[in-house]
């Protein structure tokens, strides 16, 4: 029996042994470098002075920090609701195609998610090329004739940036909220239409509230994989003026790699760790508390 | 609608330079033309690029997939101390933002000298607990007589995992292997950062340097579009199902 649980013990600790590993050296050791980083004057590679909280007041009173914080907040509002309400309709439709029409149309919706981020910004700028862009032909009318780059005009960088990012990330929401409402029997609607329910009626009373889960989950994961934005943000920026648009990861970006501030970028990074740590637990929380009433 | 972008990115890729910047729409090339595909081919490192991509992607995946199938084995059927506090561990990873970490990972790697090497790109994306999750909920689902029996014929534990707990889930396996894959290819702040010289560049990273000396040329920016792209559309097409199927999973642990 004892030799029995050294084994036990040996295999768990063989099997568990590599991820833990992984684990502590790339992912729990660099969150404590991170914020003791945080708290010092240091370049982004080699030691640097104990500084305390300076950093963070330096951070939080800086422009670039307020932009920064502002745009990603603006990027979540213009992403995470809209994508979440065109998925639940894209998926409602699809739903209702029967055999291979419905796996094609839902293959062609799926199709962006799984480029690389590179190809999605290639394909669009293209697309809204200030010259040769078909979104021009649309632009012109609306802009006295006259062609405009949607990039480099700042009040229009953010929409533009999220209507692309609706587009590709749209098929992983549409897929969930397929698997939603398959697990909506039949039989309700079938009771609905006895009752000479309307269509919108039966979405209000039925559809939407059996499917409020699966928009909680998209929602969710939604608003945490926005607020780490930066790929699009970035790429659709090169050329142009970054600061107007800079969002939270790309000032972290700025601060350590493009101007050699380790301690600030590292307390600007503990900001943005802080904030998803804190919104995932209160997320967590509220759908743990609805789940058990 | 959805994937006409898509589609006009292709039609473009095989126009000439001319047709490309004449004025209308052309929904097809008058001529399917591969000059920017060839230019592409042989006026970048994208050969390279390729293979950096696909080495480090498919190392990442095999990493991924064992190291979770084994800890993930380990936590679901045996019994030692530490269990608990490690899944917890597990759990709260999950929230966190790899983002976040760039600057430390970036220090890690320069202290050991892994900038632009491929174990400097293939390290950090090795901390993926949501396959650890997926994998435990699917092994605690395992009678507990598979287990008996193999140990009564003299099985040890990772005989057990080997050929009972994988072989049974190999459904999940094929599945996370996919998307791991697809996301590994796929991502791109961690390979920007890690690998600047040209030649250790993933295929994702490396488009978005594609220049030319004389200006913009479209038609060879989305030839490197297409062929960034072409390789996981080609899995996810092959493997449709599976692709669906683990991130229904991977989201399910979401919740």
């Amino acid at each position: 029996m004892i030799r029995d649980k050294r084994s036990e013990y040996l295999a768990a600790l063989i099997l568990v042994g590599p991820f833990i590993a992984i684990y502590g050296l790339l992912f729990v050791w660099p969150t404590i470098q991170m914020v003791m980083l945080s708290f010092t004057k240091a370049p982004l590679i080699g030691p640097g002075q104990w500084v305390g909280i300076d950093n963070y007041v330096k951070i939080l009173s800086h422009r670039l920090f307020q932009n920064a914080t502002w745009n990603t907040v603006y990027f979540v509002l213009l992403t995470v609701i809209p994508n979440t309400l065109v998925s639940l309709a894209i998926a409602m439709a699809v739903n209702r195609l029967r055999g291979w029409k419905q796996g094609f149309v839902m293959a062609c919706f799926f199709l962006p998610y799984i480029l690389p981020v590179s190809v999605v910004y290639l394909t669009w700028n293209w697309i809204i090329d200030v010259q040769y862009g078909l979104i021009q032909y649309i632009v012109r009318p609306f802009n006295g004739g006259e062609p405009m780059s949607l990039t480099r005009t700042i009040p229009f960088f953010m929409p533009t940036v999220a209507v692309v990012t609706i587009w590709w990330t749209l098929g992983f929401n549409v897929l969930l909220f397929i698997a939603g409402l398959r697990n909506i029997s039949p039989e309700i609607y079938e009771a609905a239409s006895l009752d000479s329910a309307g269509r919108w009626r039966q979405f209000r009373k039925i559809t939407w509230p059996l499917i409020w889960p699966v928009t909680a989950l998209v929602l969710t994961i939604q608003l945490i994989a926005q607020l780490k934005i930066f790929d699009q943000v970035y790429l659709f920026s090169i050329g142009g003026r970054q600061d107007p648009t800079i969002v939270m990861v790309q000032y972290v970006y700025k601060l350590a790699f493009q101007q050699n501030k380790g301690g600030e970028g590292a307390a600007a990074a503990t900001i943005l760790f802080a904030i998803i740590i804190i919104l995932s637990v209160v997320q967590y929380q509220a759908l743990r508390a609805r789940g058990e009433k | 609608m959805a994937i006409f972008p898509i589609y006009w990115a292709v039609v473009t890729s095989f126009k000439s330079e001319t047709e490309v910047i004449a004025s209308g729409i052309s929904l097809w090339p008058s001529q399917i033309n591969t000059e920017a595909y060839q230019h592409i081919w042989n006026n970048t490192n994208i050969g390279s690029w390729y293979i950096n991509s696909l080495v480090t992607s498919s190392l990442i995946t095999f990493g991924v997939i064992v190291s979770s199938a084994g800890c993930a084995y380990a936590l679901s059927q045996l019994d030692f101390p530490g269990r608990k506090i490690i899944y917890i561990l597990i759990l709260a990873c999950f929230m966190v933002p790899m983002q976040a970490l760039i600057i430390n990972h970036f220090v890690l790697m320069a202290q050991f000298k892994l900038l632009n090497t491929w174990a400097g790109i293939i390290l950090p994306q090795l901390v993926v607990p949501v396959t650890i999750i997926v994998y435990k909920q699917f092994f605690d689902s395992v009678p507990r007589e598979f287990r008996e029996a193999a140990q009564m014929d003299g099985a040890g534990h990772f005989k057990t995992l080997f050929r009972i707990y994988l072989p049974m889930n190999w459904g999940i396996t094929s599945a996370l292997a996919i998307i791991t894959f697809i996301g590994a290819w796929n991502s791109f702040l961690w390979p920007f950062l890690a690998a600047t010289g040209e030649a250790t560049m993933t295929v994702p990273v490396g488009i978005t340097q594609v220049k030319d000396a004389y200006g913009i040329v479209y038609a060879r920016l989305m030839a490197s579009a297409v062929m960034a792209g072409l390789p996981v559309a080609t899995v996810f097409l092959l493997f449709q199902r599976r692709v669906t199927q683990a991130i229904m999973l991977s989201a399910g642990v979401k919740g």
